[in-house]
C-alpha cells in the first residue's frame, strides 16, 4: 500500500479508542483482549515497565501511587487551576520541580499530563499496527469541544510524544455529526449533547449537501461521569465513616474499591430499578447498601442540571429555538443515564437518537475524518467540517481589560491583525498578553501566552507601528506573526506557553518515551508471537490426529515436521521477527492439510461450518489464522 | 462557475507559482493549472468577488461561501505540500472572516467605511473600560436631538445605582428606566430602516462609477458614519440600562 493508513482516535478521559475507514465504513479497532475500549488508566509496574488499559486497571487497587485514571482533566492546566481537581481524585503532584506545567508522580517517577496521554495513545497505536502488522504514524486526535488553546496543544504534544504525527484535532461532538451524518445525507439542524466521563459539550451544526457547519459551541471541560462516581464516593466514605466508624479518606486501595462498586452500580441503575452495593473494606467489614434508581437520580440531578445552561447559551448564540431542531444525537457513556436522556428530551423538546454506540460514535467521526483528509472516496467526497472555536480570543489592555479580537463561534480558520506601538523613546520590545475566555478582565480569562516582540527598530515613542496577525488554524490552536511596517522588519517573537510545554520539552520526551515504550513493544510482541506459536502447534498436534493427515504424502508430512521444529527453535528467541517467520511458514506449509480438513468437515456438519468460517473470515484480511481445523475443533 | 466581477483595483496580471502561466491577480486558483494561488492583498468584498455595495444577496453570498471553503479548506491540502498548507489555511481563514463580516448588515457597514479611510469612532465595550481604567472621559458625542432625554436617563440610571448601594429597588425608577429602553429598542430599529436607505445611496453612487474624491460619495459615507455612531450610542445606553435593571440587588 502506497498510502499509509490514517487513523482516528478518540482520547477520552475514562476510555480510549481506535478506528480506521474499512471502505466505505468506520470500524473500531479492538485491542489484543478483543476489547474496543481501552481504558485510559496508565500505571508503572514495580519493575518499572508502563502498563495501559485494562491491564492497568488492576493496579489502580493494587498500587494507588503508581497509577492514574481521568489524566485528561490535566491536560494542558495549571497548578491553581487543578486544586478543585485534587479534593476529588487521587491525583499526586510533585511540586518540587520548577516551572508551570504539571508533573504527576507514579512510583518515584513523574511525568506530564500529555506523557502520560502518550502512552494511551502508544497502545492504541500498538494494537493498530498489530492489527495491520504496519506501523501508523498519522492520526486524527479527538478533543472537547469547549478545550481551550492550552488543553489542544497539550493533546497534540501527547500525539508527537507517542510518535504520531497529528494531522487534525477534532472535535467530539463534530465528529459525531460525522458518523451519524455520513449515510443520513439529510440537511438541516443537528444538536449535540456529549455527555462523558470528564467532559460536557453541546454543538448545534447545520447540515447542508455534506458540509458540517457549527454555528455554536459550548460546555464544560470538567463535568462528566467523573462528578457522579465522586458523588457517590463521597456518600459512601461518609456511610463508612458513619456506621463502620472507619475514616477510609485517606486509604487509596480502599476508595479505589469503593470507585469501582459505585461506577458498577451507576451502569446497572441504567437498566434496573436499584443497585447494590457491597464492598470489602480493610479490617474484613463489608460496605453493604442498596441505591434505587428514584435516589439515584435525586442525587445526580444537581450535576445534570450543570448542562442545562450550556445547552441554552448554545442555542441562543446559533439564534435558534428548540424547534428549529431537527436531530438531537446523544454522545458519551453518560447519555445511557435515563435521567440524562429525559433532560434532554425536555430541553430539546425531541426524542434523540441513539442508534450508534456512544462509546464509540466519536472514534468512528474521527476515522472518518481521517478518511477525507486522506484524500477521501465516494462515499465523503462531498463532505467537509467547517467547525468553531468556542473561546473568544483577547488580548490584554491597559487597566487589565480584555479586548477581544476573536470571537468565540467564529468558523476556523479565523483571524485578526492588531496594530501595536511603543509608549517609550527607544523602545525595542513590546510584550503582549493573549488570553481565552468571554470575561471583561484579563484576570478572569485564561492566559494562553505572553509574547514580546523583540527587535523593534529604536524610534520615537509611538512611532514605531508592528502589525501582529492572530490566526487560530483548523485545530483551534493560535498561531501568531508580527511585523514592524515602518522599517519592514520581522520582529522576532519569542512564545512563552503560559501553561504549555515548549518544542524543545516534547522534543526531549519523545526520545525519553520512546526507549522505555520501544522496549515495552517488543517485548509484548513477542509474547504476543509465542502465545500464535502456541496455537498453531496445538492446532497441528490435533491435525495429527485427523483422518486427513493419512491423505498427505510422506514429502509433505516430512516437510511440516521440518517447519514445526523451526517455529519450536524461533520460539524459544526472544527475536518476534523470526517467530512471525516460522508461523507464516508453518502456516504456509499446512494449508493442504487444513483443506483437506475443511473438506471432510464441511460434509459432516454444515450449518455450523459456514457460521464458524464466517467468524474467521471476519476477523479482518490481516487477522492472524492459525490452521483452521484448530478453529472447528473449538466451535463444535 | 461563479462570474467573478472584476475588481478594477486589483484586476492585474500576475504568474501562477506553479505552471509560470500568466493569471489575474485576485484569482484564488490558477486558471490553467488549477493549483491554489498565494493569498493577495485583497479585501473582504474582492476576496468574494464582489464591488464595494453594501445591498448583498445573503443566499448567493452564502452559496459562494460554501463553494469557496469546499475549495480552501485545510482538509483540501492535508497532502499538499507545506506551502499550500499555508496559504489553504490563511484563505480559509480570509474567506470565513470575510464572510462574518458581510453577512452582518452592521459589520459590513462599518468595514466598508473603514475601507473608505473612516476612523469609526470607538465606542466598543473594550474602549470604555479602558477608557475607565485610565480615568479619562470615553470620547463620545451625544447625538444632539437625545441630548435631553440622555440627561435624563442618566439621572435615573445614577439614582438606580444609589439606591442598589443602599440595598434597595426603587420600584418607580425602574419603571421609568423600562420605558426609556422600550423607546431606544424603537429607536434603534428605526436607525435600520434609516441605515437601509443609505445603502441604496451609496450603491446608486458607486453603480454611477463615482471615485473616491467624489463629493457625494463622501457624503453619503459621512451619512453613515454619523447614522453608526448614533446607532452605537444608543445600543449602549441599552446595554447601560439592561444592566442597571438586571444586576443583583
Amino acid at each position: 500500500m502506497s498510502e499509509q493508513r490514517i487513523v482516528g482516535i478518540d482520547l477520552g478521559t475514562t476510555n480510549s479508542l481506535v478506528a480506521y475507514m474499512e471502505g466505505d465504513t468506520p470500524v473500531v479497532i479492538p485491542g489484543e483482549d478483543g476489547s474496543n475500549l481501552v481504558p485510559s488508566v496508565v500505571a508503572l509496574t514495580k519493575d518499572d515497565r508502563m502498563v495501559v488499559g485494562n491491564r492497568a486497571r488492576t493496579h489502580l487497587i493494587d498500587t494507588p501511587d503508581r497509577s492514574i485514571y481521568s489524566v485528561k482533566r490535566l491536560m494542558g492546566r495549571g497548578y491553581e487551576d487543578v486544586q478543585e481537581e485534587l479534593k476529588l481524585f487521587p491525583f499526586r503532584l510533585d511540586r518540587s520541580g520548577s516551572g508551570e506545567v504539571l508533573r504527576i508522580k507514579l512510583g518515584d517517577r513523574t511525568f506530564t499530563p500529555p506523557e502520560i496521554s502518550a502512552y494511551i495513545l502508544l497502545q492504541l497505536k500498538a494494537n493498530t499496527e498489530r492489527y495491520f502488522h504496519a506501523p501508523i504514524t498519522k492520526a486524527v486526535i479527538t478533543v472537547p469541544a469547549y478545550f481551550n488553546d492550552a488543553q489542544r496543544q497539550a493533546t497534540k504534544d501527547a500525539g508527537r510524544i507517542a510518535g504520531l504525527e497529528v494531522l487534525r484535532l477534532v472535535n467530539e461532538p463534530t465528529a459525531a455529526a460525522l458518523a451519524y451524518g455520513l449515510d443520513k445525507g439529510k440537511d438541516g439542524i443537528v444538536a449535540v449533547y456529549d455527555l462523558g466521563g470528564g467532559t460536557f459539550d453541546i454543538s448545534i451544526l447545520k447540515l447542508h449537501e455534506g458540509i458540517f457547519e457549527v454555528i455554536a459551541t459550548n460546555g464544560d471541560t470538567h463535568l462528566g461521569g467523573d462528578d457522579i462516581d465522586n458523588l457517590l464516593i463521597a456518600i459512601a466514605l461518609d456511610d463508612i465513616a458513619g456506621d463502620l466508624k472507619l475514616d477510609l479518606r485517606r486509604n487509596g486501595a480502599a476508595v479505589q474499591a469503593i470507585r469501582k462498586a459505585v461506577i458498577e452500580a451507576k451502569i446497572a441503575l441504567s437498566s434496573q430499578s436499584t443497585a447494590k452495593l457491597n464492598v470489602e473494606l480493610p479490617g474484613g467489614k463489608r460496605y453493604q447498601r442498596e441505591i434505587g434508581r428514584e435516589q439515584f437520580e435525586q442525587l445526580i440531578e444537581p450535576i445534570i442540571q450543570k448542562t442545562v445552561a450550556p445547552s441554552r447559551q448554545a442555542m441562543a448564540d446559533a439564534k435558534i429555538k428548540p424547534e428549529d431542531i431537527d436531530e438531537i444525537v446523544l454522545v458519551g457513556g453518560s447519555t445511557r443515564i435515563p435521567r440524562v436522556r429525559a433532560l434532554v428530551k425536555e430541553l430539546f423538546r425531541r426524542e434523540p437518537h441513539t442508534e450508534l454506540n456512544p462509546d464509540e460514535v466519536v472514534a468512528l467521526g474521527a476515522a472518518v475524518q481521517a478518511h477525507i483528509l486522506a484524500g477521501g472516496s465516494k462515499a465523503t467526497e462531498d463532505m467537509l467540517l467547517l467547525d468553531v472555536t468556542p473561546l473568544s480570543l483577547g488580548i490584554e489592555a491597559m487597566g487589565g481589560v480584555v479586548a477581544k479580537i476573536i470571537h468565540r463561534n467564529s468558523t476556523i480558520p479565523a483571524s485578526a491583525t492588531e496594530h501595536f506601538t511603543t509608549a517609550v523613546e527607544g523602545q525595542t520590545n513590546v510584550a503582549i498578553h493573549v488570553l481565552q475566555g468571554e470575561r471583561e478582565l484579563a484576570s478572569d480569562c485564561r492566559s494562553l501566552a505572553r509574547f514580546d516582540l523583540k527587535g523593534i527598530p529604536p524610534m520615537s515613542a509611538g512611532l514605531p507601528r508592528i502589525e501582529v496577525k492572530f490566526l487560530i488554524d483548523a485545530n483551534g490552536i493560535l498561531h501568531v506573526s508580527a511585523r514592524e511596517q515602518r522599517s519592514g522588519k520581522e520582529a522576532q517573537i519569542e512564545v512563552k506557553p503560559t501553561y504549555g510545554l515548549t518544542d524543545q520539552q516534547v522534543e526531549d520526551m519523545i526520545l525519553a518515551s520512546f526507549d522505555h515504550a520501544q522496549e515495552d513493544f517488543r517485548m509484548r510482541q513477542v509474547i504476543e508471537a509465542r502465545v500464535e506459536a502456541d496455537n498453531i502447534l496445538l492446532a497441528l498436534e490435533k491435525g495429527r490426529n485427523n483422518p486427513a493427515w493419512q491423505q498427505l504424502s510422506g514429502d509433505e508430512k516430512h516437510r511440516i515436521a521440518g517447519l514445526e521444529e523451526e517455529l519450536k527453535a524461533a520460539k524459544s528467541g526472544d527475536d518476534y521477527k523470526s517467530i512471525r517467520a516460522a508461523i507464516d511458514a508453518l502456516n504456509e506449509g499446512t494449508m493442504h492439510l487444513a483443506e483437506l480438513m475443511m473438506d471432510s468437515v464441511t460434509s459432516t456438519i454444515q450449518g455450523q461450518t459456514m457460521s464458524g468460517a464466517d467468524r474467521t473470515v471476519g476477523q479482518g484480511p490481516t487477522a492472524p489464522h492459525p490452521i483452521a481445523p484448530a478453529e472447528f475443533e473449538h466451535n463444535r | 462557475m461563479h462570474p467573478v466581477v472584476p475588481n478594477p483595483e486589483t484586476l492585474s496580471a500576475v504568474t501562477c507559482w506553479s505552471c509560470l502561466k500568466e493569471i489575474d491577480k485576485a484569482a484564488h486558483f490558477c486558471a490553467h493549472c488549477t493549483k491554489l494561488q498565494p493569498p493577495a492583498d485583497s479585501d473582504y468584498f474582492s476576496f468574494f468577488g464582489l464591488q464595494r455595495r453594501l445591498n448583498i444577496d445573503l443566499k448567493s453570498l452564502e452559496q459562494e461561501f460554501y463553494r469557496l471553503s469546499r475549495k480552501l479548506h485545510p482538509d483540501v491540502y492535508a497532502r499538499a505540500t507545506e506551502h499550500e498548507q499555508q496559504w489553504s489555511t490563511q484563505k480559509s481563514s480570509l474567506l470565513n472572516d470575510a464572510y462574518r463580516t458581510l453577512r452582518d448588515p452592521i459589520a459590513r457597514t462599518e468595514y466598508l467605511l473603514e475601507l473608505e479611510g473612516v476612523k469609526l469612532e470607538e465606542q466598543s465595550r473594550s474602549a470604555t473600560d479602558e477608557a475607565r481604567a485610565q480615568g479619562k472621559e470615553k470620547q463620545q458625542v451625544v447625538p444632539p436631538d437625545l441630548l435631553e432625554e440622555v440627561f435624563e436617563l442618566n439621572m435615573q440610571l445614577e439614582e438606580m445605582r444609589m439606591s442598589k448601594k443602599l440595598g434597595e429597588r426603587d420600584e418607580q425608577v425602574a419603571k421609568d428606566l423600562e420605558a426609556a429602553k422600550v423607546r431606544f429598542e424603537q429607536t434603534l430599529a428605526g436607525s435600520n430602516t434609516d441605515l437601509q436607505k443609505l445603502w441604496q445611496e451609496w450603491d446608486q453612487v458607486i453603480a454611477g462609477g463615482a471615485d473616491a474624491a467624489d463629493p457625494q460619495r463622501i457624503a453619503v459615507r459621512d451619512k453613515m458614519v454619523a447614522l453608526l455612531n448614533r446607532r452605537s450610542y444608543v445600543r449602549n445606553l441599552v446595554r447601560d440600562v439592561n444592566e442597571a435593571l438586571t444586576a443583583d440587588v
